[in-house]
């Protein structure tokens, strides 16, 4: 599903990732942990397309088309999605009328038929029902004046709404309590399939213990430096990242994924 | 500039669309301005004596006066001796229906989305649309006279209804208020006239279409709304001109006076010429608007969309004298290319329990400058006086301007007054929000400033929000490949 190989990134002359490979079947889950500032974000973000972070070397394949050539809106309608790990405030535009519009301009591109305001609200109850959000949340402005932990959860609404084949969850789990963490892991792990792809980005193995990855991937400085299954995790929460350090950088940068299990 | 913002700035930067010019024969009077141009404007129109020396006592006073130069706008000084002080359209016998009205001028109205039949049939809209400084047509009048309103041109209050007339023009805005008002007392063509009975509720919305066409020939209308105890109104105006090489004036005058229990809203979606996207050509919009909330318990609300003009220059302000009266002031004002604005609203609190609202947000794009100046005055004896200010500036990318300028003027010591003030740009990063949700880049635009203007568009009637939010998306997209 997602081919990315020698990705390096860079923000305002600075070079943040330095060479990144990774490869994603539709059906896994994969975790990226690493320290503060090692470049997460940063992937996240260049996924996406954000203007700001320009791709200066490397490809990155999406469904056999280069993900690179899209607008970051083509991108979304072609089923990318990432969630915010800050999540951005829009005053005065309705959280179920910004979605609206978000669900149809990808069923308009996918030639299906947009859904009228009865229909898109059935379906928004539904989804947010199954992730216990408030009705209240559809109709306040879109993150405006959201608590922290609701604006992580109104992303992974949004991302239950609007269906994508590839998610990349930027620290959803980062301040949300103990109750949401698990709704949210539910509403994650319900919507794994098959033809479905995930990246988590956490630094917090708890998570994993809900949303079960088939990887570990761990990026430092820009690379990353170690790939494992899901004990990984387990010895980076023992070990912290230090022990990652003494050990050898792989060649330009490049994991090495381990077999599927 | 990072990529992001020159896109937005590229979708600012749209060519104005409603730029084209009319055909119709035109009854022009040759440029320039002296006694005897003001003793023709007033004979052309067949005006009684009192009203020529009340335009001669106007003129005199502009001639003693120098135009203003303390706003926070630049521009090619205006030559007044320069301009054609009256047009009207050749075509001027009495219309019975619209299906007179001419061809040229229907098919005008249809090309700026304004069907007047249309609106006339299904929006329960009169329409008194004034074409160049003369009504051609006026609709719903009949109905509107069963319950004793009078909605019509200036002109012909002036002949049918002169003493309301004479006991309120000038009685808010005096002939020698300021430089501009002056000038349009002295020249004023025509406008509109309003007044509603004691104790009747307007049962639709009022509406004028102004429109700017000939060469040369400075607008100045005139209009005057009176509501009488307990009466109710609501009044839109609306505007779009065609696309023109020299600057234009306009310098309009708007009294409203509220009587006791009376409320009026007056309701502007404003989108004249703001020249190209050079700085060349548009409209100078020089405006006094202003009501008075004479009896206790008046209300006067101001909402605008201004979205046109090169150079804008306007403060509709409210004077609360009755007691417990009430001001609100609501604004959208967008500037894009070479457009600058310099505009805000005053609240004078004169009675005891007055209550005045400011929302104002500017919207800056291109080059465009946006100042709101907003004064809050309250007198002596106004007791428990309330004012609540917000001035919101948008800005779209980074070589356009916001400036606010608070003025308080507070003479007793039971007053409450709040402001708040915000300046935020759409960042990248609301940009980016949206566009990874797969909405594009012009509807992304389109829905932030929406959302930033969602607190003024509320204020206006539904089928004004509607074409407002569309001039909105008209002044800041652009035709994005
Ligand atoms: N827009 C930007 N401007 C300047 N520097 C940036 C920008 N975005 C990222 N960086 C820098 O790039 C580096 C990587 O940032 P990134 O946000 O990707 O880290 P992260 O791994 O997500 O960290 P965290 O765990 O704290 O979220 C940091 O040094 C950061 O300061
Ligand atoms: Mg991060």
């Amino acid at each position: 599903m997602l081919d990315v190989k020698n990705l390096k990134v860079r923000v305002e002359d600075k070079e943040i990732l330095r060479g990144i490979t990774l490869s994603v079947k539709a059906g896994e889950v994969h975790a990226i942990m690493g320290p503060n500032g090692s470049g997460k974000s940063t992937f996240a973000r260049a996924l996406a397309g954000h203007p700001g972070y320009e791709v200066t070397e490397g490809s990155v394949t999406y469904k056999g088309q280069d993900l690179l050539e899209m607008d970051p809106d083509e991108r979304a309608r072609e089923g990318v999605f990432m969630a915010f790990q800050y999540p951005v405030e829009i005053p005065g535009v309705n959280n179920a009328y910004f979605l609206k519009a978000a669900l149809n301009a990808k069923r308009k591109h996918q030639g299906l038929e947009e859904l009228d305001a009865m229909d898109f609200m059935a379906l928004v109850k539904e989804k947010a029902k199954i992730l216990d959000i408030d009705e209240k949340m559809l109709l306040r402005s879109v993150n405006e004046g959201f608590s922290g932990g609701e604006k992580k959860r109104n992303e992974i609404f949004h991302m239950a709404v609007l269906e994508p084949a590839l998610a990349v969850l930027d620290e959803t789990d980062s301040g949300l309590d103990i109750d949401a963490l698990r709704i949210v892991s539910q509403g994650v792990n319900a919507m794994r399939s098959p033809d479905r792809a995930f990246i988590v980005v956490t630094h917090y193995q708890r998570l994993l213990n809900y949303i079960v990855p088939d990887y570990v991937h761990v990026l430092s400085d820009g690379c990353l430096v170690r790939s494992g299954g899901r004990e990984l995790a387990l010895e980076l929460e023992e070990k912290g990242y230090g022990w990652l350090e003494a050990a050898p950088r792989l060649g330009s940068g490049q994991a090495v994924v381990g077999a599927r299990k | 500039m990072s990529t992001a913002t020159k896109q937005i700035e590229e979708l600012a930067n749209t060519e104005y669309k409603y730029g084209f010019a009319t055909d119709v024969e035109q009854d022009i009077i040759p440029v320039g301005l002296d006694e005897d141009v003001v003793r023709l404007i007033s004979s052309k129109k067949g005006e009684p004596q009192w009203l020529l020396d009340w335009r001669l006592k106007a003129f005199r006073a502009w001639l003693k006066m120098t135009e203003p130069h303390w706003q926070n706008v630049t521009y090619a000084p205006i030559d007044y001796q320069g301009v054609s002080y009256y047009a009207a359209p050749s075509e001027k016998k009495k219309l019975n229906s619209l299906d007179e009205v001419d061809p040229e001028i229907r098919a005008t109205f249809n090309k700026l989305g304004i069907p007047i039949e249309e609106q006339k049939l299904l929006s329960n809209v009169a329409v008194d649309a004034v074409f160049d400084s003369v009504s051609v047509a006026t609709t719903f009048r009949s109905k509107l006279a069963e319950l004793g309103i009078i909605f019509c041109s200036f002109s012909e209050a002036v002949k049918d209804h002169p003493d309301l007339v004479k006991e309120y023009l000038g009685s808010v805005v005096p002939h020698t208020d300021n430089y501009f008002a002056a000038l349009n007392s002295a020249v004023f063509s025509d406008g509109s006239f309003v007044y509603i009975p004691k104790g009747t509720r307007c049962p639709m919305e009022l509406s004028t279409y102004f429109r700017i066409n000939a060469k040369n020939t400075g607008q100045f209308e005139r209009t005057l709304i009176i509501a009488d105890e307990g009466a109710y109104v609501s009044y839109l105006e609306g505007c779009t001109a065609p696309m023109r090489d020299e600057n234009q004036l306009h310098a309009a005058v708007v009294e409203l006076i509220a009587h006791k229990d009376a409320t009026i809203k007056y309701s502007t979606v404003q989108n004249w010429y703001p020249g190209d996207k050079n700085g060349k050509g548009g409209i100078y919009n020089f405006v006094t608007k202003r009501g008075i909330c004479k009896g206790d318990r008046s209300k006067i609300t101001w909402t605008q969309v201004e979205t046109g003009s090169a150079v804008t220059w306007k403060y509709p302000s409210c004077i609360l004298q009755g007691d417990d009266s009430v001001g609100e002031f609501y604004s959208v004002a967008v500037t894009n290319n070479f457009q600058q604005a310099d505009t805000g609203t005053k609240m004078i609190h004169l009675g005891k329990n007055t209550r005045s609202t400011i929302v104002s947000k500017g919207i800056s794009a291109g080059k465009g400058q946006n100042t709101y100046r907003g004064a809050v005055k309250i007198g002596k004896k106004a007791a428990n006086a309330r004012n609540y200010s917000q001035c919101d500036s948008l800005l779209i990318g980074d070589r356009c301007g916001a400036h606010t300028f608070p003025y308080l003027e507070i003479k007793n010591t039971t007053a409450k007054v709040e402001h708040e003030a915000s300046t935020s740009k759409i960042g990248e990063d609301q940009m980016f929000y949206c566009e990874s949700r797969g909405i594009t880049k012009e509807d992304a635009i389109n829905m932030i400033v929406s959302g930033f203007c969602k607190d003024v568009f509320r204020e206006l009637p539904m089928e004004f929000a509607v074409e407002a939010q569309k001039l909105l998306g008209i002044s800041l997209e652009g035709s994005v490949g």
